[in-house]
C-alpha cells in the first residue's frame, strides 16, 4: 500500500496540467478542478498519515530500483503531519480564493504545482530530489506572487526569485560537498556515511553550513529574509496567505530533516560551530524580526516580519535539539501555518470591507467591521501565545525543551519573543478596539488608488467562502491547542527516531 | 604553491565563477545583468559537480569503452539542475519585461526613484 505515497505528488501535478489544458477550451474551469484535486489530495494525505502514525515509517522506491540508488520516498510522523497540513491549507485557501481571485486557469495550475512541490519536499528521502522539489516550489511561488496587479508584484516576485535562487543554489552546492564526501544522495545512507567520513572533515562541515544557510534563505531567517516582506505585501491576499502558511513552513521542515536525518544530533553536539550557526540565526531573527514588525506601516508587512521572528523560534528549537523542543517546533510549525494564514486572510477580508491596509487605518476598526476585528484579535492573541490556543502549546514545548537543555540565553530570548510579539499585536488590538477612527479619511482611498495594489472597497465582494475560511482558521487556532498535547504524545516515536 | 593551485585549477575556476556571479548579482544596477549574474553563479556550481565527477585518464561511462569510467551520476544531476536554471531564467525575464513595460527602464536605481515619487 505504500505506493500511495507517489500519489501525494502525482495527484496535484496531474490536476495542474488538467487545469492548464482545460483552460484552453473553457475558461473558469480552474477552481472546480483545483478543488477536486485538493479534496483528493486531502484524502490521500489523511490515509497516509493514518498509516504513518500507526507504526514504522512508510517507504517506497519508485521505478523498481533499490534503496540507496533509487529515489526513496519516506513518510514518518513528521512528514505525514506536514503533508496533511499542506493538503488542508491548500483546500482552505481555495475556499477563500473562489471569490477573492485571481481567477484564471493559469493561476490554479500554478497553485497546484506549488502543492505538488510542497508535498514532494515533505515526503522525499533523497537529498537531490529535495532540491528539485525546492526549486519547483520556488518557481511556482515566484509565479504566484507575480499574479498580483501592477508592477509592485512583478518587482516583489523578481526580488524573491533572485534571492530565492541564490538560496537554492547554495543548497545545491551543499549537496555537492556531501556527495563528494560520501558518494551517496539517500538521506538515511548519508547519515551513516557522513559519520564514517568523520564529522571533523572540512567537506562535511562546509556541506552542513551551505545546506543550512541555503535553507535559511528559504525559511526567511534574518538577515537573508529580504525577499519575504515585499513578496507577501505584493502578492494578492489568497497568495500571501497560502505562501506565508506553507512555503517557509516546508523549508523549516527541510531544515529539521537535514539537521536530524542527514547530519544527526551527534554532529550537532560534536561540532560547536554548527550549533552556534543555528543559535545566532534564531536569536537575530527573533529580536530583529519583531523590532521590524513594530516599525512597519502596512499590516501585511507587519505580519511578514512577524513570520521572520516566529521562524527564529523554530530554528532555536532545532538548535536545542532535544525531544521536547523538537515536538514544540513541529507543533509551532503547524500552529504558525494556521494562525498566520488566517491573519493574512482576515487582513484581506478587512481590506475588502473597509479598505483598511495600514496600521493607522485599523483605528476603531471594531465599529466598522466587528466580526473581522474579533477574528483578527483572536488570531493575534493565539500568535502571542495566550492559552489555550495552539500558539501557547508550541512555545511552551520549545521553552521547556530549552530549559531542559539548560540553554539559558535561548530561554531568555524565547521568553522575550513572547513579549516582542505582544509589542506589535497588542498595539493593533488597542487600535482596533479602543481608539476612534480618524476623520472618514480620504487618505485611505487615495492611498489605495495611488498604490494600485489593493482591491476596491466593496462589502458585497466578501463571499460566504471567504468568511467560512476565516472562521475555520480562527476555530482551528483555538481548538488545535486543546488537542496539541495528545498530538505531542503521538509524535513521540517519530521524534525519538529523529534524535537517534 | 603554483603546483598545488595548478592541480586544482578547475575547482579554482568554478569558485571564481561563483564570485563573479555573486558580484554581478549584487553590484550591477541593470536587472538583466543581475539575471546573467545569477546564471554565472549557477554555472559555477554546475562546473563544480562536473569537475568532481572527473577521473584522470578515465573514459566516458559507456559499456563499449574501457574502464575506469568517469562518474555519470553528477552529469545526470546537473542536467536536471540546468533545466531548473533555464526555467528560472525564463520566469525572471518574463518578470523583467513586465517591469520594463511599467517603468520604461531596467535600471534599479531609476526604478527606486520612480517608486519613491509615487
Amino acid at each position: 500500500m505504500s505506493e500511495l505515497l507517489v500519489f501525494l505528488v502525482v495527484v496535484p501535478l496531474f490536476g495542474s496540467v488538467t487545469a492548464l489544458l482545460a483552460g484552453l477550451a473553457w475558461s473558469r474551469t480552474g477552481w472546480p478542478i483545483a478543488t477536486l484535486t485538493a479534496v483528493t489530495q486531502l484524502g490521500v494525505a489523511a490515509v497516509v498519515a493514518g498509516r504513518a502514525f500507526r507504526g514504522t515509517p512508510l517507504q517506497y522506491v519508485p521505478g523498481g530500483f533499490t534503496a540507496p540508488f533509487g529515489i526513496q520516498l519516506v513518510v514518518d510522523g513528521l512528514s505525514a503531519t506536514i503533508a496533511l497540513l499542506v493538503a488542508v491549507v491548500a483546500l482552505g485557501v481555495l475556499g477563500y480564493a473562489r471569490a477573492a481571485g485571481p481567477r484564471s486557469n493559469a493561476f490554479y495550475a500554478t497553485y497546484l504545482l506549488l502543492v505538488a512541490g510542497l508535498s514532494g519536499m515533505s515526503i522525499t528521502g533523497d537529498i537531490f530530489n529535495m532540491y528539485v522539489f525546492l526549486e519547483i516550489t520556488g518557481l511556482a511561488a515566484y509565479a504566484l506572487v507575480a499574479t498580483g496587479t501592477g508592477a509592485r508584484a512583478a518587482r516583489a516576485a523578481l526580488n524573491y526569485l533572485i534571492v530565492g535562487t541564490v538560496g537554492a543554489s547554495l543548497f545545491l552546492l551543499g549537496i555537492g560537498f556531501a556527495y563528494v564526501a560520501t558518494g551517496t544522495l539517500n538521506m538515511a545512507d548519508l547519515a551513516t556515511q557522513l559519520a564514517a567520513v568523520g564529522y571533523g572533515s572540512p567537506l562535511v562541515q562546509a556541506s552542513f553550513a551551505l545546506l543550512v544557510v541555503g535553507l535559511f534563505v528559504k525559511v526567511a531567517v534574518f538577515p537573508v529574509h529580504t525577499w519575504q516582506p515585499t513578496a507577501y505585501a505584493g502578492a494578492p491576499d489568497s497568495v500571501s496567505a497560502f505562501i506565508s502558511a506553507l512555503v517557509s513552513t516546508v523549508a523549516a521542515y527541510a531544515l529539521i530533516r537535514i539537521v536530524f536525518s542527514v547530519f544527526t544530533v551527534e554532529f550537532l553536539t560534536t561540532t560547536a560551530f554548527a550549533r552556534q550557526l543555528l543559535i545566532v540565526g534564531a536569536v537575530v531573527s527573533i529580536v530583529l524580526g519583531s523590532a521590524f514588525a513594530v516599525t512597519q506601516r502596512e499590516i501585511k508587512r507587519t505580519l511578514a516580519y512577524s513570520s521572520v521572528s516566529q521562524f527564529g523560534l523554530i530554528v532555536g528549537a532545532v538548535a536545542v535539539a532535544n525531544g521536547t523542543a523538537l515536538t514544540g517546533a513541529v507543533i509551532h510549525l503547524v500552529g504558525h501555518a494556521v494562525m498566520k494564514g488566517g491573519l493574512f486572510l482576515t487582513s484581506g477580508l478587512v481590506t475588502n470591507v473597509t479598505g483598511a491596509e495600514t496600521v493607522d487605518d485599523y483605528d476603531g476598526l471594531v465599529d466598522r467591521f466587528p466580526a473581522g476585528s474579533v477574528a483578527f484579535a483572536v488570531l493575534a492573541l493565539a500568535m502571542i501565545g495566550v492559552p489555550p490556543a495552539i500558539g501557547f502549546v508550541g512555545k511552551w514545548y520549545v521553552v521547556l525543551g530549552a530549559v531542559e537543555a539548560e540553554a539559558w540565553t535561548l530561554v531568555v530570548v524565547l521568553l522575550a519573543s513572547t513579549l516582542l510579539t505582544l509589542a506589535y499585536f497588542a498595539r493593533l488590538i488597542e487600535r482596533m478596539f479602543f481608539r476612534d477612527a480618524a476623520e472618514p479619511s480620504p487618505t485611505t482611498a487615495d492611498g489605495l488608488s495611488a498604490d494600485g495594489s489593493g482591491p476596491a472597497t466593496d462589502p458585497t465582494a466578501v463571499s460566504l467562502g471567504m468568511q467560512v475560511t476565516v472562521i475555520v482558521a480562527v476555530t482551528l487556532s483555538v481548538l488545535l491547542g486543546v488537542g496539541a498535547f495528545e498530538y505531542g504524545q503521538l509524535l513521540q516515536p517519530t521524534v525519538e527516531r529523529l534524535l537517534t | 604553491m603554483i603546483e598545488f593551485l595548478a592541480a586544482r585549477l578547475y575547482y579554482l575556476v568554478s569558485f571564481l565563477l561563483l564570485g563573479v556571479g555573486t558580484y554581478m548579482l549584487i553590484g550591477s544596477p541593470n536587472l538583466v545583468k543581475k539575471v546573467i549574474g545569477m546564471n554565472v553563479f549557477q554555472t559555477g556550481i554546475f562546473l563544480f559537480f562536473i569537475v568532481a565527477a572527473f577521473v584522470d585518464g578515465a573514459s566516458a561511462p559507456l559499456l563499449t569503452a574501457e574502464p575506469p569510467y568517469v562518474s555519470p551520476l553528477p552529469h545526470v544531476l546537473i542536467l536536471t539542475a540546468i533545466v531548473v536554471g533555464v526555467s528560472l531564467t525564463a520566469v525572471a525575464l518574463g518578470l523583467i519585461v513586465r517591469i520594463y513595460d511599467e517603468y520604461g527602464t531596467l535600471n534599479e536605481q531609476s526604478i527606486q526613484e520612480l517608486v519613491a515619487d509615487e
